[in-house]
Formats: structure tokens, sequence, C-alpha cells
């Protein structure tokens, strides 16, 4: 940064802060006497910014595998793929909620679980109608969180010790009931959702661009999203600020076994059959994907835009390994590495700007 | 006459007593269950899952997670499985995993203690990186030819099996560290309080990484008792490992806010886990349900941990 131009230095400061601390979306505004210098502080915000960065890194990852395999860049493929990530985007997008506020959530593949028995066995074995198992699934999920949120908030559980304890139980609970025993044969218009279409583009995807609209909008524009920022910052602070921290906390868990429900009906309804060991490992899939978006595993920071672009980036990377002809499981390799990579090249550029901040 | 009431609210005399009720009740119920067959595959099937519980509490304790354990213990069984069938020294075989574990775990501590990586994000990266890889390099292949010699777990001096040997001792060495040394005793400094720690000059970074070169350590033995205990190794994460071995921790009394807990306590909720697995059988109680006896066991332990220490004012 040109550290020499006196009048520069209050926007270098700004664009510090905003790609460190309020990458939000809602950018600090400044009033730069210096117009030379507006287009390139844009620009170096906008490459500094972690979505910047992932969107760089997508567009260099679509275009080498473009070149790698003719199969990848084709609509039919776009489409699968978007298909596949439906369940994934659907939970990382409270996910982000519950890690902007210092918090996890473990169990949200068992809750996935959980659910997906629910509905085959209240459908099949207690012969309620589909679609009212369906509602039963749903509202499984919303108490399955609400109970982790009850203890992490009223008693006072660490979120990673309780959702670690509920991550067995619920899938427990998924195994016991069902005996590991699946269930098939679901009458034709339920798969509808997963794997029908609508105007041309897979029904699930419709669903995930709604709910990604509202949460985007509700964490940037809502007094309520807002809050969940100030939490993460500091919890203390937001207590003593009035805001009710407890009952967000509640929410917000509550929302992430909500999804988890309803990317169960998506579930099942893609795949066709019901089976316990469902959205096993799925935390790892969102958590990663939340965290590659940008949002910070201390809390406080976080944007449902690089969450999306994180769960894309993944998706696209696991698909393209496939093409490549790495077989099914192995594909999880890459998340690990990128998971890792992230954070370290997150830390670099953070410690190098507050750095070239303090040379001011 | 306190001294003994102290003594018996410990969560080790909790969990000892709770073994022998459900050795007397179920045994009364189905005497299978306390013949010596079973208590044997009892003990020494889930041995390995002891001696990793004893890495894992030191990591918890240090107010840290590994939640790669699992993952680590595939890997390792598979190169030991590996250099054993490719005609190496049986010893190495025996060693490598035990070095490999310490390597693998020491980069895990380096992010964690140097990078300051959440062990949480690290692990989560460490268990996919090892899962996938196992799979893109071997397939899932099983490994069979074991070479005579190798079944390390199948030995039998004196008469009492091996992992029961490794289980006992490594308990009773790790406690001891942990109680007598000041490394030991700087884990329980540094997961209680690192501002503290830090102000009575302990390391926390260093402090830190010697935990995980440690528990790769336990780690890499763990997994030659794993290995070796069958006549084959199939080249695979085994499923859910982790969890069990960290429900082993915790149900033994590691306090999940840090600072606190035992090895012999994680070592006997090793035994009561697999105990009561063995008697879901025999009671006709269907296995299924043993994940959420699981589960309803690591929070039943942690809510009364949060209950003592709201007792004793030391959290509000």
């Amino acid at each position: 940064m040109t550290s020499d131009n006196l009048p520069d230095k209050p926007a270098s400061v700004a664009s510090g802060a905003a790609a460190t601390g309020e990458a939000t979306g809602l950018s600090t505004p400044h009033h730069n006497s210096a117009g030379t210098n507006r287009n390139s502080n844009l620009l170096r915000r906008v490459f500094l910014s972690h979505e910047g960065v992932l969107l760089i890194i997508l567009i260099a990852s679509v275009l080498t595998l473009a070149t790698q395999t003719d199969k990848f860049l084709t609509t039919d493929n776009l489409l699968n793929q978007c298909r596949l990530m439906a369940e994934v985007a659907l939970v990382a997008l409270p996910m982000t909620y519950i890690i902007i506020t210092g918090g996890i959530d473990l169990s949200v593949g068992s809750i996935l679980g959980l659910c997906a028995i629910v509905l085959g066995v209240a459908w099949k074995n207690y012969g309620l109608p589909l679609e009212l198992a369906i509602v039963l699934c749903i509202l499984t999920g919303a108490l399955a969180g609400a109970v982790n949120g009850f203890f992490i908030t009223m008693v006072g559980v660490p979120p990673l010790i309780m959702t670690l304890a509920t991550l067995a139980l619920y899938r427990g609970l998924a195994e016991g009931i069902s005996q590991s025993r699946s269930v098939r044969g679901y009458p034709e218009w339920f798969y509808q959702l997963g794997q029908g279409q609508f105007w041309g583009i897979p029904s699930q995807l419709w669903l995930v661009i709604i709910a990604l609209l509202i949460s985007g909008f509700v964490l940037s524009r809502s007094i309520f999203g807002r809050a969940l920022y100030a939490i993460g910052h500091n919890e203390t602070g937001a207590r003593y600020s009035a805001l009710p921290v407890d009952r967000y906390k509640l929410i917000i868990y509550s929302l992430s076994g909500f999804m988890a429900g309803i990317a169960a009906f998506i579930f099942v309804s893609r795949v066709s059959t019901t089976r316990s060991d469902m959205g096993t490992g799925l935390e790892l899939d969102v958590i990663a994907a939340v965290v590659l978006g940008g949002t910070s595993i201390f809390g406080g920071t976080g944007t449902i835009l690089g969450t999306a672009l994180g769960v894309v980036l993944i998706q696209l990377l696991k698909n393209g390994l496939a093409l490549t002809g790495v077989k099914g499981d192995a594909t999880i390799m890459v998340i690990g590495l990128v998971l890792i990579a992230s954070i370290l090249i997150t830390n670099y550029a953070r410690s190098r700007q507050s750095g070239q901040r303090s040379e001011h | 006459m306190r001294r003994v009431l102290r003594l018996l609210a410990s969560q080790e005399a909790v969990l000892l007593l709770t073994l022998i009720t459900l050795f007397v009740v179920v045994g009364s119920i189905n005497p299978r269950y306390i013949a010596e067959r079973n208590l044997y595959s009892i003990f020494l099937g889930n041995a390995y899952i002891a001696v990793a519980a004893i890495g894992m509490t030191m990591v918890i304790i240090s107010g840290n997670i590994d939640i790669s354990v699992g993952s680590l213990i595939g890997v390792l069984a598979t190169i030991s499985g590996t250099m054993a069938v490719s005609g190496v020294p049986i010893i190495l075989c025996w060693l490598a995993p035990v070095v490999f574990g310490v390597l693998i775990s020491s980069i895990t501590g380096f992010l964690v203690a140097y990078l300051r990586i959440p062990s949480i994000v690290v692990t989560l990266g460490m268990l996919s990186i090892l899962k996938g890889g196992l799979i893109a390099v071997t397939g899932g292949a099983w490994i069979n030819d074991l070479p005579d010699g190798y079944a390390l777990a199948q030995l039998k001096p004196f008469g009492v099996p091996m992992p029961i040997y490794f289980m006992v001792v490594l308990t009773i060495v790790a406690a001891l560290w942990m109680r007598h040394t000041a490394t030991g005793r700087s884990i329980y400094a540094v997961g209680g309080n690192a501002e503290a720690a830090r102000l009575s000059g302990i390391s926390k970074r260093r402090t830190i990484m010697t935990v995980f070169a440690v528990h790769g350590a336990f780690v890499g033995i763990a997994a030659v008792l794993f290995a070796t205990q069958l006549s084959v190794i199939q080249s695979t994460v085994p499923p859910n490992l982790e969890l069990t071995i960290i429900t082993a921790s915790v149900v033994g009394g590691v306090s999940i806010l840090g600072g606190t807990g035992t090895v012999i306590g994680s070592t006997l909720a090793a035994v009561l886990l697999a105990a009561i697995g063995s008697s879901l059988i025999f009671i006709n109680v269907s296995p299924y349900w043993l994940r959420a006896v699981q589960g309803m066991m690591i929070l039943l332990t942690v809510l009364a941990d949060l209950y003592r220490r709201r007792r004793q004012g030391l959290v509000k």
C-alpha cells in the first residue's frame, strides 16, 4: 500500500478493515479525495476479500476442469451437480449462522439420518399418509435441533460436546428405530422434489436458491442477523447490550435441525430409499464448505455468499476428481486439503493485513 | 469417613461400581455373559480402544480434540500389514505404526499449536485426508497372508492375552507420567487455565505439540493391536471408531471444559462401554441401539460434570 501518500491513509485502513473484519457485504463507506486511488482500492478490496479469492479459484478450477475432460462443462453434468449439492447447501446456511456465533453443530448428518428414518417408518410401518410423514420428518429435525439448542443455552454444555453426543445419539436412534432396515417403494409423486424438474431446472435447486436469498438477506440486513455477528465477536458484550443471546442461539440450532429435516426429505426423494446411515459424514462437507467460504471458526465473521461459493467449489472439485477417474470416497481427501489450506491462506493474508495496518 | 466418601464419588469409583453392577445384574439374567469366553472377548477385542483413549484423554485435557483418530488407526494398521506382507522384519512392522503415528499426529499438533488453527478443524481435515487417501491408495482391499509371528495381539505370555498387558501397563505408565512429571502436569495446566500456565512459564505451544506427539504414539500402539488381532486386515477406516474412543475419554471423566480427568478413568470407561455393548445381546436388546446408548452416556456424563462443577462453584 502506498504509505507515503497521506490522503490515502483512511482509505487503506478502511479497506483493511473491510477485508479483515467486516467482509459482510456491507462495505464501510469511505470518502477518498485521491480519485486515482479509488479504483485500485476497490480492486484491492475485491481481491483481498475472501469471496473475491474464492471466485477466482472457482473460475480457475472450472477452466482447468473444462480442458481436462469434455464431460465436465455440459449442462447435464452441471445441473446434476446442483442436485447433488442441494442437501449440503441447505444445511450449510444455518451452519453459517451457528459458526458466526462461535458455535458448531456436528450432529447435522445424524439429524438427517434420523429424519429420513422417521419419514420412512411413519409412512411404511405406522401407515400415516405420506404428506403427514413428511411434516413429521421436518418437525423431528427442528425438535432435534431445539434439543441441542436447549442444552447449549440453558444448561451450558459446550456446542462441540453437545452435538458430538447427539451425533451418536440421533444416529443411534435412527439405527434403533429402523433396526437398520431400509424403506423403499414410495409413490411416484414423492420423487418430484428430488428427481423432477421445474422450468428445466432441478426442483430442489429452486428451494436452495430461495433459502439462500432469504438467509443472506436476514444475515446482512436484519437485526437478528447483525446480532449473530455481535454474539460471535463478544458474547458477554452482546448480553450487556440486552441482545436476547440465548433465544437467538436456540433459534439457530433449531433452524439447523429444521433444515436437516428438509434435506432429509430431499435426500430420500432423490435416492428413492430410506436408510439409517443416510447423511453420515454430512457434517464434514458442510463445515468444510462454510469454513472454506470464509466464516471464521472463532466466530464473528462470515457471509452467506462465501458459504454458497464454498459449497459450489467443493462439489466442483469432487466432481472433477470423479471425472478424472478417482473413485468414490477418495474424493473426500480433497475436502480436507482444501479446508486446511484455505484456513492457512486466510490466516496468512490476515496477519499480513494487520501487519501492514500497524505500519501506518 | 469423608475421604472414603470422596473416593467413592470419584469418576473412577463410579465407573468401577457400574461395571461390577453390570456384570452382576446381566450375569444373573444370563450366566453366559460372565463366562470366561465372553469376558475375554470384552477385554480382548476392545483393549486397543482403551489404549487409543489414553492418548485422546491427554488431548482433551489439554483443551483440544482429535476426531481423525479412527482414520489414523486405519491408515497405520494398513501400513503395518502391507509391510508385513512384503517381508519386512516383523519387529519393524510393529514399530512402524508408532513412528508414523507420532509423525502424522505431530503434523496435526504443529497446525494446532503453532499455526493456531482450532483442533476440531485441523482434525476434521485430517480425517478426510487420511480416510480419502487410504481408499485412493488401497481401494479398501483386504490384506491376507500375514506372516507367522506377526499376530502380536494373539500372543498369550503366562496365559494372559497380550492386549491386556498393553492396556494395563500403558494405563499405569501414562497415569504416573501425567501425575508425577512436569510435562504431565503442564498438560493439566494448559487445559485448565492457559493464561495462568503461561505466567508460570509453561509454553502452551510446546505442551500441545508434545501432547499430540504422545497421542500419536498411543494411536500407533492401538493400531498394532487392532491390526494383529485378526488374521486379515481390511484396509479401510473402521466406522465410528473415533466416536467410540472419544466417548471412552469423556465418560471416563475427562472434563469437557479441559484441565481435569485421568487415564485410569478412560480405560475403565472403554471396558464399561464394551461391556454394555456386549450385554445388549445377552439381555435380548437389539445391538442397533448401542450407539444411542453411547450418546446418552456422553450426555449424562457431561451433565453430571457440569452439575458437579456448579456445586463447587467453578462455573456459574
